[in-house]
């Protein structure tokens, strides 16, 4: 945090009293380690940091991202360089007339600094546990630091260690179970147990697969699964400026032409969350519910939205995409899952969703790990990767039957450009037919 | 132009190590990203971003440490954090690596025309900002874009066996897209965006066609709100090259990739329908499928001379007249696999170690004229610009979507129409290309943004193809 502070200061006294400017930073030590065939394939480690500074005058703004090096003595150069590109850039834009600035002073910290685990003691474990198993995967760990300051005083501080274990276990057949680890603490143990939850799937997938022609079934989609189709609404789902410019697939949800099943209610839950409780563009971020009982309700607007479209913002960040995104939880006990599933797919993950239609919200995508064919309420085969193609509005509406009582907390293993602290809270969801294609 | 080089050759003289080998490859990116939405400029998001790679080997053991200090302090402290790293896996590493050969070339490579300015930001602002205001007003049209994306990287790689590669590309992303809304449906129409993107300097632009580009953009976008739904059911269809680049990415270029046929990629990208015993044997098109990887057209955005583990490129056939024979497998896995393969061991940046990429892939031009191919088509139907793109993990059943789509009856294009949507399977699909689009069909495009990796990385991709016709394919419509 001093590295940041020091930044703010001296920034502070470089501006001229017409400027403004927000700053943020970013930075990590991350330790990635990839596996195959439950041996390391490729290790290394990854130290960056960098800062995003917005300066802004007589209307006019301008962002520019730079990589700090390390030393404060340079990496005040580098801000002073930047500073400077940006003084020669505003003079050549035009006025904004969509920045909305937050004058307010306001501070938050989160700083979490359990120590990391031992690589050793990772390596020992995942060695041990995995004597006789195919496991392909990542472990990712280290600390996690973000900031944000303004020239107004805000000041936001986050700093989290954490781990993430990323794999799958592969059966000789080809077929696979995924699973996760992450969070703070690593704990033998539970690692240990996980393991071999996913490795006891593993003996059912080595069962004759089962072939499923096209056609509609009764599926249960595991919250892995419901996350993929969340995820793919969430690429400007809840957009202020995609629902307004009909870029949103929940356009007809929003206009009020669509319904979702009653048993819906979305929320962005940053309080309490591994997100930060700020956005880049220098506002705290709220809860909003999105959807509550099957009907639109809030969307994540962005300082510039709502300068555009008269809203108030809500500390969504630039791309008014959510990280901290809960479903409430329905009735259907974990227990009764496949009694209640009766005959059809119990699925474990989708796969590389897209739209087949974006304004009807119809979507596709692939089966892919750990889907079973369950007869009477038990699971008789593993069932080779089929597409489904069918619209949020059938599948989150009309046939949700249910959704569990029980919720699971999905950690992002994304590590494009830098680790990613998104999270999502899900059930899983019981529905009556889901159509499959190919 | 690689200022840092004589710094850079410095440091990596005086570093010291106990490892067998060692590598260091530095990258400095410098980006502009301008859009002018709606006829408002938005705020221009620049970007300067450098750091280097330190890879050592050591008892056969690779291991990597990727530092923004690239002071000679930062860069011994990143050498020592690969060392330890490398004896720390040893006991579980899945690669002895003692025996693969390293590069000790000593090139330069540099994108065409970089000596030429590109224009100020404030005129790249009024390029873009005439071609939005072009949009006729109409209320119909709720939303559009016009931007332009500029990136300079250098990149400088030195070895202890004494290669010395160094890289300055600069690559230009124009994109104009509008959509169109009547109150219940809404159609986008694309030109360029995550669809087209060239190494050069303005005549990119040129060569684009940018200028004039919108009226039409916009009219096309109404036109599709005012078309009927593409009907179901199977007809031959003619792909256009800005399909064509998708089509060949991911269901060519991703199942031949040698990593993931090694299974590194089953955890994440994902695993390969085509199997390493296929090479020199498996028919994978028909004999009119002629598939390259050529590092060598000057204007496309992966061509370079070496890879970033500093292996030579050169243009090599992966399919010739349908056979398959070569993967996309840089020098790592050509050594564990024992294969031939191509120069495309390439990473994202400086904090991202290399790994097998597309990196230009192309299908080769036949013989027909884009009149011809239409003429050879009984009932079927044009499809333009990727919106939508699903396939499964193996890169086998696939659906993709269009932005444009014409039906053709009896040799003739007929009318337009909406949500244009395609699914086969990659293993049936290229042997069903029946007629291949000439060199007057060909376009060099490609795509900033092919995802892949733990940890994930995104990489410049180039694809250039002709026009393409495949037989008896099923197409399909939207719910509108």
């Amino acid at each position: 945090m001093n590295t940041f502070k020091a930044l703010v200061e001296w920034l502070k006294q470089a501006i001229t009293e017409k400027e403004q400017f927000h700053l943020s930073y970013a930075a990590e030590a991350s330790e990635f380690v990839r596996f195959n065939h439950a041996k390391v394939r490729q290790a290394g480690q990854v130290q960056q940091a960098s800062l995003n500074l917005k300066l802004i005058n007589d209307g006019r703004h301008a962002d520019l991202a730079i990589t700090l090096a390390g030393t404060p003595e340079l990496d005040r150069q580098r801000l002073a360089d930047g500073l400077q590109q940006l003084r020669e850039t505003l003079p050549l834009l035009p006025h904004d007339p969509y920045l909305l600035l937050n004058h307010d002073a306001w501070h938050s910290h989160n700083e979490q600094a359990q120590p990391l685990p031992d690589l050793a003691l990772v390596l020992e474990d995942i060695s041990q546990a995995t004597d006789g198993v195919d496991l392909v995967g990542i472990y990712a760990a280290g600390p996690i630091s973000r900031g944000f300051a303004s020239s107004d005083g805000a000041f936001g501080w986050h700093q989290a260690n954490s781990f993430n274990f990323d794999f799958s276990l592969f059966h000789a057949n080809g077929e696979a179970v995924k699973a996760n680890y992450a969070g703070h603490t690593w704990d033998s143990a539970e690692f240990a147990r996980r393991l071999e939850q996913a490795r006891n799937q593993l003996e059912f997938l080595g069962r004759p697969l089962h072939t499923l022609a096209p056609g509609q079934y009764r599926a249960y989609l595991a919250p892995a699964a419901l996350e993929e189709i969340i995820s793919i609404i969430t690429w400007g789902g809840f957009s202020a400026q995609a629902i307004a410019s009909k870029g949103s697939s929940l356009q007809k949800l929003y206009a009020g032409e669509q319904h979702l099943s009653p048993l819906v209610t979305v929320n962005e839950h940053v309080s309490g969350s591994l997100s930060q409780a700020f956005s880049s563009e220098g506002y705290p971020r709220g809860d909003v519910t999105l959807i509550n009982a099957g009907k639109a309700e809030g969307q994540l607007v962005n300082s510039r939205s709502a300068a555009e479209y008269g809203l108030s913002t809500n500390g969504a960040s630039s791309d008014e995409s959510p990280s901290a995104l809960q479903m409430a939880a329905g009735s259907l006990a974990e227990a009764d899952i496949l009694k209640q599933l009766g005959t059809g797919l119990y699925i474990s993950n989708l796969w590389y969703l897209n739209y087949s239609d974006l304004p009807a919200a119809r979507l596709t995508g692939m089966t892919r790990f750990a889907t079973f064919w369950v007869e009477d309420g038990e699971i008789k085969a593993p069932v080779s990767t089929m597409r489904f193609d069918d619209s949020v509005y059938s599948l989150l509406g009309s046939q949700l039957e249910a959704l569990t009582a029980e919720r699971e907390l999905l950690l992002s293993a994304s590590t494009y450009g830098q680790r990613n602290t998104a999270s999502n809270l899900l059930p899983g969801a019981l529905v009556k037919r889901l159509t499959l294609t190919l | 132009m690689f200022e840092h080089h004589a710094t850079l050759k410095r440091h990596f003289s005086a570093l010291r190590t106990t490892a067998d080998f060692f590598s260091l490859r530095y990258v400095r990116e410098s980006g502009q990203y301008l859009s002018v939405r709606k006829n408002v400029a938005e705020p221009p998001h620049l970007s300067n971003d450098e750091g280097a790679m330190l890879t050592v080997r050591l008892d056969g053991v690779e291991a990597y440490a990727a530092t923004n200090d690239i002071s000679l302090a930062g860069l011994q402290a990143a050498l020592e954090r690969a060392e330890q790293q490398a004896r720390q896996i040893k006991p579980h590493a899945l690669l002895d690596v003692r025996d693969q050969h390293v590069s000790s070339d000593i090139a330069d490579y540099l994108s065409p025309d970089l000596d030429q300015a590109f224009p100020s930001l404030s005129d790249c602002y009024h390029l873009l900002g005439d071609e939005s205001a072009a949009v006729p007003k109409d209320e119909r049209l709720v939303s559009w874009d016009v931007s332009l994306g500029l990136t300079h990287v250098e990149q400088i790689y030195l070895n202890t066996a004494g290669a010395e590669l160094r890289q300055a590309q600069r690559f230009v992303f124009p994109g104009v897209n509008v959509t169109a809304f009547d109150g219940n449906d809404s159609q986008t129409r694309t030109l360029g965006g995550s669809n087209f993107g060239q190494q050069g300097g303005f005549e990119v632009i040129n060569r684009f066609g940018l200028v004039g580009a919108a009226p039409r953009i916009a009219d096309e976008a109404l036109q599709l709100l005012l078309a009927p739904n593409t009907p179901q059911g199977p007809r031959d269809l003619l792909l256009m090259p800005d399909q064509m680049i998708l089509q060949i990415h991911e269901s060519i270029g991703h199942p031949l990739e040698l990593d993931r046929i090694l299974g590194d990629e089953r955890n994440y990208a994902g695993t390969s329908f085509v199997k390493a015993s296929d090479f020199g044997h498996l028919q994978y098109g028909s004999k009119l499928l002629n598939v390259t990887f050529d590092p060598n057209i000057p204007e496309q955005l992966a061509s370079y001379s070496h890879d970033d583990d500093g292996t030579a490129a050169s243009k090599q056939f992966l399919i010739r007249e349908g056979l398959l024979i070569k993967p996309l497998g840089g020098a790592l896995s050509q050594f564990r696999s024992g294969m031939s393969g191509v120069a495309n061991s390439r990473a994202s940046s400086w904090n991202r170690a290399p790994i097998d990429r597309m990196a230009n892939l192309n299908i080769e031009a036949g013989d027909k004229s884009l009149a011809q191919l239409i003429g050879g088509i009984e009932n079927g139907i044009l499809m333009s610009t990727n919106r939508s793109w699903s396939i499964d993990d193996a890169r086998n059943k696939f659906q993709f979507g269009c932005e444009w789509g014409q039906l053709i009856e009896n040799g003739e294009l007929k009318g337009v129409v909406k949500n244009p949507n395609y699914r086969a399977i990659s293993a049936q699909f290229w042997r069903k290309l029946s007629a291949v689009g000439d060199a007057s069909t060909t376009k060099v495009l490609g795509t900033p943004n092919c995802g892949k990796g733990e940890p994930n990385q995104v990489i410049r991709v180039g694809h250039a193809s002709p026009a393409c016709v495949f037989s008896n394919i099923d197409v399909f419509g939207g719910d509108a």
